[in-house]
């Protein structure tokens, strides 16, 4: 699969990376060459092969139903730019608070 | 009737398919022990795994499961015994992972069936196509700051169900009985509250219109996220009017997203989902695939609650209801046992009229709910007995409800300390109609002659003079002999 | 105090118990060769004074007789590690100034056995290279030089590079490392030192950043077998916050070094010697066999007919999962934020400004292969051929215990060398990455020196949850192997 520029554009914009203009051309020949690369597997015959989701050889555990984590805004919201955290006094714990993001208009 | 829209170019259907999202009534978060409750501070119920900080890793909710299972099978549906758990990928604010985890390929229900039941007294089956678990977003506030939105992650990893119809409905009134039923089903089961107001419930409505006759499935538009029956009414309506007038004039409908302004009654494009959806689903690699334990499986089946349906049929065959009643008093599991305390050996269509009658008014008066009702099943139980023996008629019956709502207190005790007995002394009676009579001779002259409306006015006062005690039916035989005889 | 710094771990819990010397001591010599050797670049961060602080406290647990089984022993973190406290970096531009609220259940599992942490180890970018030299905190220097051209800088492999260049140094008697598809053999392999991935499962994965959850998987690098055994026995068990953690016991690793292993049947896969392959790396495996031979193994050569197809395979899952892993750095909840007028205009500048650029490749690969219409011809492909591959694996075990093969197909190359074309630096994981596709332990210890005076490693790759028969064998080859050497000047 050969990508062109247009298509690694649309797989940034998904990703959410912004990639400069002229960067566009390079990354969709090293792109393409990868594709390349790993598209020899289509030449093995998987009819009829289970894909494999996990190497684990054991079912999915649960957690009984009850409260054992949370109730640390502190902790949430310590790494966070911007973040808004409310509380009584500057030494108080955080009552709550807010990450902040630019205004999404609906 | 079938539900048709009329256009320029002649009629057309509304073909729609509802989502309904349904928050699973437990303690602690699908993958997460953070706590689920409504109205906390913000953030205050999240975890680091709620927050998709770095490192963090799922674990599911067994509770959750199992409620899924029961839903399933409380709507008669398929549950896969394998399942997997997907992530969905996409960017947005109130999405710490950048992957919401839901189910795709392989949802833990399958096909199953909801019937809805029309108010002409016939039935529709509607399909259910699935019914799958996944994590809920947290919340963006947009109005807290001019230029920023705010961030809270209460809601983030709270656990809901998807609960996906089939094309099936053909009317804004279908979709409101479809919700009202999956509502009432859901809390009979106890698997999910409800509440359309905490957002506990919320429906996404996928419409598309056809010319009538026509079985083609035309292009869709999905409304996002429509917190009422009757905003979800008005929507598909709006919406279905939009894509009529749009095709009529030679356009073409775009697939996309919208949203439900209910304010203006209008529903409008969504920009934030402008971006073409791919959402690179694929089962997710901290989680393995699920797999339930047949005896789980049957533990659940086997406790089971008499849903809606079931219910009805009963209460129309050992009660002798009408659908119409019996459709009612089963709306909601509570109703229909305060209505089983009350009719239970006694007069079934009696204890009916009184608990949707009186009783449902008085509840909607003083604003108190059947699981903490202002007269109990066992007062009203006795109150009909009171009536059927002929110790109270209708209108005193009414009078003493009304001083049990007061007090509290129960009918025998009340009758006794009013001495609101029924009189059914004809003696007394006859003395009473005597003196009516003595002193309008004028009008019993008008009846002779004819006036029979005049009747009821003596039937009046004579209850009046008897402070309504007078036993009603002794009362109208006893006049009409005097008067005609 | 170098002397210290020279000792096993295995030497130094002896010796610490007999009361030769403290906790802090030991911490001191080895603070002081960290500070010393900053020129391998192997820190991202140095906690000497945490370091002192947690040997004191050591001291004193093993005074009241609360030894633990690794007490006052010091230890490097690879950076992928959340540490509760210290920032935790993943050699990314976009972790800037993250400091974890939480600690890692290995680390914690780590200092519950009495171990003390000197900092936080360099690496490559979210664990995504094989030579160290995608870290945005700059390339680590392999303390390893070639006879021939001592001058020229090598690497020490990765992504575990930090790790396994600190250990060969002797800044720190062992690290954790992380595999994902050969992050801790291959640059173990050029440093000549000991790295093993345990089965997947083994260890937990909770708080260790996430590059392709369904491959990752921790373990330790040291300079013996028998430490790495010590090591994993602290770090290993069940832990129920990480739902692919096994429920299985952990056994006492280190009891397992009888060095008897007559009777063991040991498979020699012919795939693992394509034409390339070096011709020192392809003599050093043949020793291999020959010393196991001597031990009263039985070598029998086996087929593992889907290797070929393991690279192409691993270059569609991990960078799928890797694209849906960091989605979550978005400069919202932590790291770096670059303002945008709009919520995608923060998103964009915020992950151009802080990946790097195979972190980004890898993002846009992933992002592909998963995207609507090549989901089938390459995700979905890639699962199916992973399964033939763990298939390969199950078959060989029927009829053998043990399998080896060559670690890497060279010793450790320049930096800068090999780094123009993504696919041939890949290369190098090609033993690799078959044992992490299939989930199995494998594990790397020196075998011998290449002509050019450098480290080759052999794999040994066992049963899943059979590490045991791994360090038995390991055991019993470290002692034919008896690699002495060490990097000049160390």
């Amino acid at each position: 699969m050969s990508l062109d520029k247009s298509a690694v554009r649309s797989i940034a914009e998904l990703a959410r990376i912004e990639v400069p203009e002229e960067e566009l051309d390079h990354l969709a020949g090293e792109l393409s060459n990868i594709l390349t690369f790993v598209e020899q597997l289509a030449e093995v015959n998987t009819d009829g092969v289970p894909p494999m989701t996990s190497v684990a050889a054991m079912a999915l555990p649960m957690r009984e139903d009850r409260v054992t984590d949370g109730g640390y805004p502190d902790g949430i919201l310590a790494n966070a730019p911007g973040a808004v955290v409310l509380r009584d006094s500057p030494q108080a714990p955080a009552q709550g608070g807010f990450f902040t993001v630019p205004k999404v208009v609906e | 009737m079938a539900y048709t829209l009329q256009g320029e170019t002649g009629d057309w259907e509304v073909v729609i398919g509802l989502e309904v999202h349904a928050q699973v009534t437990s303690s602690a978060k699908l993958f997460s022990g953070a706590a689920t409750e409504f109205g906390a501070d913000p953030n205050t119920q999240v975890s680091f795994v709620d927050a998709g900080m770095p490192g963090m890793l799922p674990v599911i909710n067994r509770y959750c499961v199992e409620q899924a299972v029961r839903t399933g099978l409380g709507l008669a549906a398929q549950i896969n015994m394998t399942s997997v758990f997907a992530r969905k990928n996409y960017f947005y604010a109130d999405l710490p992972q950048g992957y919401q985890i839901s189910q795709y390929e392989l949802p833990i229900v399958g096909n199953g069936t909801l019937i809805i039941d029309m108010p002409d007294g016939t039935s529709k089956h509607i399909g259910i196509e699935r019914l799958h678990l996944e994590q809920d977003a947290g919340k963006s506030l947009h109005d807290q700051h001019p230029s920023k939105s705010y961030i809270d992650l209460n809601r983030s990893g709270v656990a809901l169900m998807e609960i996906v119809s089939k094309p099936d409905l053909r009317s804004p009134e279908e979709a409101g009985l479809y919700i009202a039923k999956l509502r009432s089903i859901l809390r009979y089961l106890g698997t999910c509250d409800g509440n359309m107001q905490e957002g506990s419930l919320r429906c996404d409505a996928n419409v598309s219109v056809r010319p009538k006759g026509s079985t083609e499935l035309r292009t869709r538009c999905e409304i996002k996220n429509v917190n009422s029956i009757r905003f979800v009414q008005q929507a598909i309506e709006y919406e279905a009017r939009r894509h009529i007038e749009v095709y009529e004039q030679g356009g073409t409908i775009d697939q996309e997203t919208r949203l439900f302004d209910s304010g203006k009654g209008v529903t409008r494009s969504m920009r934030s989902k402008e971006h073409a959806h791919d959402y690179r689903y694929f089962p997710d690699p901290d989680l393995l695939p699920l797999v339930l334990d047949p005896a789980m499986v049957e533990t659940i089946k086997a406790g089971l609650p008499e849903l809606p349906d079931a219910k009805k049929e009963r209460f129309i065959r050992d009660y002798g209801l009408s659908a119409y009643d019996a459709g009612v008093l089963v709306a909601e599991r509570a109703s229909a046992d305060f209505f089983e305390s009350v009719a239970k050996g006694r007069d079934s269509k009696l204890a009916a009229n009184w608990v949707m009658g009186d009783f449902f008014g008085a509840l909607n008066a003083t604003g108190r709910t059947i699981e903490d009702p202002p007269v109990t099943a066992a007062n009203l139980g006795m109150l009909v007995d009171l009536i059927k023996d002929g110790t109270l008629s209708g209108r005193l019956a009414k009078d003493v409800f009304a001083l049990m709502l007061e007090t509290g207190k129960d009918p025998a005790t009340l009758i006794e300390e009013k001495g609101l007995k029924q009189v059914t002394d004809t003696g007394a009676i006859e003395a009473a109609i005597d003196a009516v009579m003595a002193a309008n001779p004028d009008k019993v002259a008008e009846i002779k002659a004819g006036k029979d409306k005049l009747m009821g006015w003596f039937v009046g006062q004579v209850m009046k003079a008897t402070q309504g005690k007078a036993n009603p039916a002794m009362l109208n035989e006893l006049l009409a002999k005097k008067i005609k005889g | 105090m170098t002397e210290l710094a020279n000792l096993t771990i295995a030497e130094a819990c002896d010796r610490l118990a007999k009361g030769e010397f403290t906790a802090v001591e030991l911490t001191r010599a080895h603070v002081a060769r960290m500070e010393s050797l900053r020129g391998l670049n192997a820190f991202i961060t140095e906690t000497p004074d945490r370091a002192l602080d947690e040997a004191k406290a050591s001291d004193a647990r093993r005074a009241k007789g609360e030894a633990g089984s690794l007490e006052g022993i010091p230890l490097g973190i690879k950076d992928l590690f959340c540490t509760e406290g210290v920032p935790t970096t993943a050699a990314s531009h976009i972790l800037d100034g993250f400091r974890p609220p939480y600690e890692s259940t290995v680390t914690a599992n780590l200092k519950k056995a009495g171990a003390i942490g000197l900092g936080k180890l360099n690496l490559d970018e979210f664990a995504m290279g094989s030579a160290n030299i995608t870290s945005y905190y700059g390339p680590v220097e392999n303390p390893w030089k070639r006879r021939s051209d001592p001058a020229t800088k090598l690497v020490p492999g990765g992504s575990s590079g930090g790790s396994a260049a600190a250990v060969a140094a002797r800044m720190v008697m062992g690290a954790t490392g992380t595999d994902t598809g050969g992050s801790i053999r291959q640059p173990a392999s050029f440093c000549g030192i000991v790295g093993i991935k345990p089965t997947y499962g083994r260890c937990s994965r909770w708080g260790i950043i996430a590059f392709a959850s369904s491959l990752d998987q921790a373990g330790p690098m040291a300079r013996t077998v028998k430490d790495c055994a010590l090591m994993l026995g602290a770090m290993a068990g069940h832990d129920p916050k990480d739902s692919t953690s096994a429920p299985m016991p952990v056994q006492d690793f280190a009891k397992a070094l009888s060095g008897d292993i007559r009777g063991l049947k040991v498979g020699i896969p012919k795939e693992y010697r394509p034409a390339g392959l070096a011709e020192e790396v392809a003599a050093i495996w043949d020793k291999g066999v020959e010393w196991l031979k001597a031990a009263g193994a039985q070598p029998v050569e086996i087929s593992l007919p889907y290797t070929k197809y393991a690279l192409p395979t691993y270059y569609i899952v991990a960078p799928a999962e890797c694209s849906s892993n960091l989605a979550r750095y978005d400069g919202v909840r932590f790291g770096l934020r670059v303002e945008g007028k709009t919520l995608d205009e923060m998103y964009k500048k915020t992950r151009a400004a802080g990946f790097g650029t195979e972190v980004r490749r890898r993002i846009l690969i992933g992002t592909y292969v998963l995207s609507a219409g090549y989901y089938d011809a390459y995700y979905a492909k890639a699962q199916k051929v992973r399964r033939l591959i763990a298939d390969d694996f199950n078959r060989a075990f029927e009829t053998v215990d043990v399998i080896l093969t060559p670690t890497a197909p060279t010793p450790a190359f320049a930096i800068g060398e090999k780094s123009d074309d993504p696919v041939t630096m890949w290369l190098n994981d090609v033993f690799t990455i078959p044992t992490s596709l299939a989930g199995l332990p494998g594990l790397s210890l020196p075998a011998g020196l290449s002509s050019d005076g450098l480290p080759l490693g052999l794999q040994l790759i066992g049963r899943p949850f059979d590490e045991e028969t791994v360090f038995r064998v390991a055991g019993v080859m470290e002692d034919a192997a008896g690699f002495t050497a060490r990097p000049e000047g160390i």
